[in-house]
């Protein structure tokens, strides 16, 4: 996944290095040190600060501590439960959303990062009753079983179909390559990958 | 009226058997009937729930003042806990609840220490390193091997650690046929642990309201769940409710409230706020159970025409630290003379094995179908001519013709030929699995004055598409299509249905389902009849009609002759709507091939397809039933090659409870494959529907393993088959 250097992920918060010098403290109480100002960054907790995200041309204002991901943001203090925590660290793409127009996985960013940022998610892809063209593809072709990979499957398919005209089988499995499904939907997504694309040309 | 007779089977192969199911029985389906609605494509009806995100899960369940819970668990796998301070934790603000003492036994890495409930998922994160604890270690057990040596820690409280856990079949016997055999073959098979991955991971969230509670929980069986955090909590049953509208996957691991769930709702009773107490993914991997692992040796013979003489297996296994459950299922399947098997389970210091998809059967098959293959080999023939001649199952008999025509059988050539190091091979098992319709299901069909149908039952679905065999049924017997019926399910005041595991859903909901329309429609016509005239007995619905009325109604029309606003009928599944015994066979069969390609230079096995036939009875809804059958085979394609729990030997520790480190199949490992659903009237049922969920991953892994066996010309016997074992088994030549 592509990311600006400047950023900061949780990933490199787990790490540790530089990170605590940024955000304060992982829990004031565990830590005994200060955290330092760096020259042109702005400090932001530790404790919990205000938030402005922009979701589906929304704006919402939210108060969270900065160790707060994306996808936590997005489903404990936006009400957004499409996305899914499933593993927690990037490794299943269920958390799957897009951000600034690609896919990203949302427990691997912080929701301070994705501020001034245009986030879009599951709940923004249909209008109304309306469903995306991919959406409608996945019920047509039964492109899910229990359901819980589906938003993020979804979201990765609808970043495919609306950058390619005409996927081929081995772009849909790179596409849904960070997606995992355990029931095994993966042929119906396929399928669902085939029909909405050819839907979208129309 | 049912007649007295009725044809079960499949294609020219039919047979008549007596209706022995009750009059109040829906009418029987034979092989014969034609359907208007069941057997085809339907989408489910909680697809479009799914695709937009709008299906609720346990995990999305939020309410005011929610509080967070989780379990301190010991990373130590032999071990008890000398020290316990809760004091910094409890003094933490936002902690609203702890539980947890010093003096427990720990045998298994993941056992509970103690419990937290928070206000928030942060503030609990932090007050678990505020625990002080200090715990006495003790050697470990982590391996079938380990725990059997002499002086190996006892894992029980006392005693041997390894437990006969059956014997079948007599060995003197078996001796003899081997003694006179043209062939007789030895060798080991081995297959890991496997965890189930449930993507959802086990959890709930409870609710206290005036002395009852509501738990939304991630269960595979709502009334056995309700049943046992009742039990719990000292409750009776029916101030339990428990809702799963949603759930992401169970696979057999899902049965019971889990000590994580009791800890939630002892923190809500004491609190009075609403707990959510879900696992996270290492959590889940650690104690959300797992598929014992097994070492299966084993003789077999036969004479030198290819008929099978005897079968010799003596297998061990571990179900963790619990005492039972890590048998195989094997030989099974093939027609033996005589078989002898002695299977141990053997506890070890590791998570609890629970039942996984097809409980023995992937691991039993591995080393069957391998067996056979080694048999062809020594015998110098065909290993499909060698299953076809052993197998009494006159629809395996089908399918193998089925299956053979799809992979190009004709094209598989001795092992291990060619140039370069790319080799491809094709490989074949079987699968099995009974009838395993049940009863106790209820299920309650009621058509309202303004023409909605709506079907309750108080079962989950647990992604297999349950909704949609209720929808497609009732649809059938009314004469509607399947998205003209809601279908509420899921919430255990509405009346009981089955667990789903021991693929029982499907046969077990169908009788009453259409029972329960069948009533409904009578109690409709019976309305129609009074206010337009006419004789009810000779009406009936099609295709959102009334025909054989005394006027043109449409299905609509005839709702508003319901004058006392709704009309209702219950469908019953008692026992004698289940009749093994009239079934055309005794067990549903199946057969599955597979392509691979290994690259004998780097040992990477890539699968290139996979053909499943299947039979599960009379097929409600083709679309999710290649769904199902899809999803078994890719389970048992990641079984095959991937997945493997590892334990740190000395610690007891798993070492990869992740995703990254823990692999499953993903979108680029796909192979091809084609799911062909073989539809057979069973007779079990009026209806001749019949069992699948677990059948579609029971052959798959041998499938593969005698694939990648006939492309490198050496035989593999292990699980999973990455490149260190591939090049290992190459080593053997």
């Amino acid at each position: 996944m592509p990311r600006d250097r400047n950023e900061i992920s949780r990933r490199d918060v787990l790490r540790g290095a530089g990170a605590a010098a940024i955000f304060g403290a992982v829990a004031p109480s565990l830590s005994a040190k200060e955290p330092k100002a760096i020259e042109g960054l702005t400090m932001r907790g530790p404790g919990a600060t205000p938030i402005r995200l922009l979701i589906n041309g929304q704006k919402h204002q939210v108060e969270l501590e900065p160790r707060v991901t994306l996808l936590d943001a997005l489903r404990d203090h936006v009400g957004m439960t499409g996305a899914k925590r499933i593993c927690d660290r990037g490794a299943c793409g269920g958390c799957t959303v897009m951000v600034d127009g690609k896919t990203v996985n949302s427990c691997l960013m912080l929701a301070v990062d994705a501020e001034g940022r245009e986030i879009r998610t599951i709940e923004g892809l249909a209008n109304g009753d309306q469903l995306h063209p991919i959406q409608d593809a996945f019920v047509k072709h039964d492109a899910l079983q229990c359901g819980f990979c589906t938003p993020g499957m979804v979201m990765s398919c609808t970043a495919l179909v609306e950058s390619n005209p005409n996927p081929s089988l081995d772009d849909m499995k790179a596409a849904v390559a960070g997606n995992l499904c355990r029931c095994g939907t993966y042929p119906h997504v396929f399928d669902a990958c085939r029909t909405a694309s050819k839907e979208m040309k129309k | 009226m049912s007649p007295d007779k009725f044809r079960v089977g499949f294609g020219k192969q039919t047979r008549e058997v007596e209706n022995k199911f009750p009059p109040e029985a829906p009418p029987v389906w034979g092989a014969d009937k034609q359907t208007d609605v069941v057997g085809k494509d339907h989408v489910r009806p909680d697809a479009v729930d799914k695709a937009t995100g709008r299906a609720l899960y346990s995990q999305d369940r939020r309410f005011e003042g929610m509080l967070y819970a989780k379990m301190l668990r010991c990373p130590h796998a032999n071990a008890r806990v000398k020290k316990l301070d809760l004091t910094k934790a409890k003094a933490l603000p936002g902690v609203l609840y702890t539980e947890g003492q010093a003096g427990k036994r720990i045998t298994y890495a993941g056992a509970t220490v103690a419990g937290v409930a928070a206000t928030s998922e942060q503030i609990l994160e932090d007050a678990l390193r505020l625990i002080e604890v200090e715990y006495e270690t003790m050697p470990v057990v982590a391996t079938v091997e380990d725990a059997q040596m002499d002086g190996a820690p006892s894992v029980g409280r006392r005693g041997s650690n390894v437990n006969q856990s059956f014997q079948r079949g007599n060995a003197n016997r078996v001796k003899q046929l081997h003694a006179r055999a043209a062939k007789v073959i030895s060798a080991e098979y081995r297959t890991q642990v496997q965890t189930h991955s449930c993507l959802e991971t086990h959890g709930s969230v409870t609710v206290f309201k005036d002395g009852k509670v509501t738990c939304y929980a991630s269960t595979q069986a709502t009334f056995a769940w309700r049943q046992g955090m009742a039990r719990a909590l000292g409750l009776s049953a029916d101030d339990v409710t428990v809702i799963t509208e949603h759930m992401g996957g169970g696979f057999g691991s899902k049965f019971g409230a889990d000590e994580w769930d009791l800890f939630g709702a002892r923190a809500a009773r004491e609190t009075g706020r609403p707990v959510r107490s879900i696992l996270d993914r290492r959590e889940e991997h650690m104690v959300g159970g797992n598929r014992p692992d097994s070492i299966q040796r084993c003789t077999f013979s036969a004479s030198g025409d290819g008929q099978l003489l005897g079968a010799t297996v003596e297998s061990f296994g571990t179900p963790g630290n619990g005492a039972r459950g890590a048998g195989v299922f094997n030989p099974g399947i093939y027609r033996f003379q005589a078989t002898r098997q002695v299977g141990h389970d053997v506890r070890t210091h590791a998570g609890r094995a629970r039942a996984f998809r097809a409980p023995r059967h992937p691991q039993g098959i591995f080393a069957l179908e391998g067996m056979m293959d080694e048999l062809a080999d020594a015998l110098g023939m065909d290993p499909l001519a060698l299953r076809r001649k052993n197998d009494p199952n006159p629809v395996r008999q089908a399918q193998y013709d089925v299956g053979a025509k799809e992979i190009g059988w004709d094209r598989r050539k001795p092992g291990g030929l060619g140039d370069g190091p790319l080799k491809r091979g094709i490989g074949i098992a079987s699968s099995r699995w009974g009838h395993n319709g049940r009863p106790g299901t209820v299920v309650r069909c009621r058509i309202g004055r303004d023409g909605t149908v709506t079907v309750f039952n108080g079962a989950q679905d647990i992604g297999t598409g349950t909704r949609s065999v209720f929808a497609v049924l009732t649809a059938e017997e009314l004469g509607l299509d399947p998205s003209q019926v809601r279908v509420q399910l899921g919430n255990t005041n509405d009346p009981p249905g089955p667990a789903s595991g021991g693929s029982v859903t499907t046969p077990s909901i169908t009788p009453p389902t259409r029972q329960a329309a069948c009533e409904a429609k009578r109690e409709l016509l019976e309305a129609v009849a009074n206010q337009f005239g006419g004789d009810a007995s000779k009406m009936d619905l099609k295709d959102g009609q009334v025909i054989g009325g005394p006027k043109k109604l449409t299905f609509a029309q005839a709702c508003k002759a319901i004058a006392g606003g709704v009309v209702e009928g219950t469908g019953r599944g008692r026992g004698n709507l289940f009749d093994r015994s009239s079934g055309f066979t005794r067990e549903v069969a199946g057969v599955q091939f597979a392509e691979v390609e290994v690259d004998t230079e780097t040992g990477i096995v890539k699968v290139l397809k996979v053909v499943g036939v299947h039979d599960c009875g009379r097929v409600v809804n083709t679309l999710t039933t290649r769904s199902q059958i899809n999803g078994g085979i890719i389970q048992g394609i990641s079984y095959a090659l991937f997945e493997n729990r590892v334990l740190d030997r000395r610690s007891g520790d798993m070492l990869n409870a992740n995703f990254l480190d823990y692999k499953i199949l993903g979108a680029v490992d796909m192979p091809e494959i084609v799911a062909i659903p073989f539809s057979v009237a069973q007779g079990v049922t009026p209806s001749g529907v019949s069992s699948l969920g677990e059948p579609a991953t029971v052959a798959t892994a041998a499938a593969i393993a005698n694939a990648v066996s006939n492309a490198i010309g050496a035989r593999v016997r292990k699980l999973p088959m990455t490149p260190d074992v591939i090049l290992s088994a190459l080593e053997t030549i």
